[in-house]
């Protein structure tokens, strides 16, 4: 490792943290333009071309605006609180492979931020560290409606993790039949995804063109990761920790200025890093034809990163829908979903999953 | 030469944390000293190149109980001032009895083994690299240690069973 090798480990970082603060921007005037269209209405069309500079003009304006402290916080938590939310954001999509590795100046570079042999599990670790930010500011904000929001958030995140994290273990159960061994590594995950199915059956033959996702094998893990993330990132349905009617703004109610600014780009920050994942796990991440050799070699090269986005824009598209859609959910409600369907549902899919695994790797267990 | 720094930083962070546990007024502060002490020896073990054990020390610990923790100490209320009264007879000659064990053997250890500060210098080629991987762990764990590793699971599945029981029967005579 030197110098040159240092340099590329800091490119990456960086080139993955300016994509998550460019997306963010596009996310958040994306989500009003989108939902304006869904209900009839015109959205953001002042700041730049239609409006896609509205979300610049946010930040600068709540950059600028005064911190008000009310007088009950505790001070040191309540200050901590909004870096707890950013930081396991940004870190969390860390692990997520957005390319095909490029080869520069004969180093190959992946483009990653990096690449674990436990990613899978950095996932989950960084989202149950990004509970604190919810909890502390809860309680920190020596207010009701924020204490409140903080303990439904607290158990809504703690309760869909364990559902998102058993549909992740069949996912890692079934990549041990599409190489030598389970992985947790994403970037494992994405490549034993590559390519598509070749059909042996005759009459099933023109379905060639299927890409070898997980999604298929695994469409009721991907159906309850879906859901889970859709929980985990606090959106409508499943928005009641935040939900105005109730609780003024939920755990953010007391911040004001860039603190706020920091918990709503930790939102979309983890909105877009929970759609990577989820298109990484499910949908192939960055697979798909490139055309090598027939087109020039730049344009190869970028197109993996050009079907990363369509897949992830394709997640964050439903996202809004969902938003546009269905109304929130009752607290009952949410916790009946999530421990009465969500968990046994994602368990005994992971035991099918597991025996059809085990049928195909060892043959009947009477031979 | 950087594990040595690393090294110093996080049990100086951990010490720090400890200490906030014992030494801290507000009962969410304690628990957010325990906090820094779990992920400070989390960071220990990554240097030690055990990446899951360090994975699992997040999610299990800082993630699940210490979440659990707070999410007690909240609402039972932390307004109510802490009770300091010892219950136990003796309860400091005991403890600096006990301390004074715990030193000597410490000192004896120390004195009598022989260490060695072994700098983990690894490169991918290196056995030592693969120590803390899932697969590592999950050979010994499914081949030599597997009746330990039933019987632990099974022993969990009962104190969960147990729990509930125990919460449905309380539930069920308060109402009759």
């Amino acid at each position: 490792m030197d110098v040159v090798d240092v340099l590329f480990v800091i490119g990456r970082v960086l080139a993955v943290f300016v994509l998550l603060l460019v997306v963010t921007i596009l996310n958040v005037w994306l989500e009003r333009k989108i939902l304006a269209d869904m209900q009839n209405r015109v959205g953001p069309d002042r700041a730049g071309p239609w409006g896609i500079l509205q979300t610049v003009a946010d930040g600068l304006k709540l950059f600028f605006k005064e911190q008000i402290t009310p007088r009950k916080v505790e001070y040191g938590l309540y200050v901590l609180a909004p870096f707890l939310a950013v930081i396991p954001a940004f870190l969390m999509f860390m692990v997520v492979p957005f390319g095909r590795p490029i080869t520069i100046g004969g180093r190959e570079v992946p483009l990653q931020g990096a690449d674990l042999n436990i990613g899978l599990l950095f996932i989950l670790a960084m989202s149950s560290i990004a509970v604190y930010a919810v909890v502390l500011a809860g309680w920190s904000s020596g207010s009701k409606y924020p204490l409140l929001g903080g303990v439904r958030a607290t158990a809504q995140a703690i309760s869909y993790e364990a559902a998102m994290g058993i549909a992740m273990v069949s996912v890692v159960m079934f990549s041990a039949t599409t190489g030598p061994d389970g992985t947790l590594s994403l970037a494992a995950i994405v490549e034993r995804q590559a390519g598509t199915y070749d059909m042996t059956i005759p009459f099933l033959q023109w379905a060639d063109f299927i890409p070898r996702w997980n999604l298929w094998p695994q469409f009721v893990a991907f159906v309850i990761f879906l859901i889970a993330i859709v929980a985990e990132t606090n959106r409508a349905p499943f928005d009641l920790v935040e939900a105005e009617q109730e609780l003024v703004g939920g755990f953010h109610t007391e911040y004001s200025g860039m603190r706020f600014a920091m918990y709503f780009l930790a939102e979309y920050v983890n909105i877009f890093s929970m759609s990577a994942i989820c298109a990484t796990l499910f949908l192939g991440g960055w697979t798909g034809p490139t055309f090598d050799g027939q087109i020039p070699a730049l344009f190869s090269a970028l197109l993996p990163f050009v079907w990363f986005l369509i897949k992830t824009y394709a997640i964050i598209f439903l996202f809004f829908w969902i938003r546009a859609t269905l109304p929130r959910m009752r607290y009952d409600q949410l916790m009946q979903l999530g421990w009465k369907r969500l968990i046994p549902g994602a368990l005994i899919w992971l035991m099918v999953s597991t025996v059809v695994i085990a049928f195909r790797q060892f043959g009947p267990p009477w031979s | 030469m950087i594990e040595l720094i690393i090294f110093v930083l996080m049990a100086a962070a951990a010490l720090a944390g400890a200490v906030a546990v014992i030494r801290a007024r507000n009962t969410v502060y304690a628990a957010m000293g325990l906090l820094g002490t779990l992920l400070a020896v989390a960071v220990l073990y990554v240097v030690q190149l055990a990446h899951m054990v360090a994975a699992v020390q997040v999610i299990v610990y800082a993630g699940a109980v210490m979440t659990l923790f707070l999410f007690v100490i909240m609402l039972v209320g932390v307004d109510r001032n802490e009770d300091t009264r010892e219950t136990i007879p003796n309860q400091r000659r005991m403890t600096i009895g006990l301390l004074a064990v715990l030193l000597v053997v410490i000192g004896f250890v120390v004195v009598s083994g022989s260490f060695d500060w072994i700098p983990v210098v690894g490169t991918a080629a290196d056995p030592q690299l693969t120590n803390g991987t899932v697969q590592r762990i999950a050979g010994e764990l499914f081949t030599g240690w597997v009746l330990a590793f039933e019987a632990t699971a099974l022993l969990l599945t009962i104190a969960a069973v147990g729990a509930i029981a125990l919460a449905s029967t309380r539930r069920r005579r308060q109402e009759s």
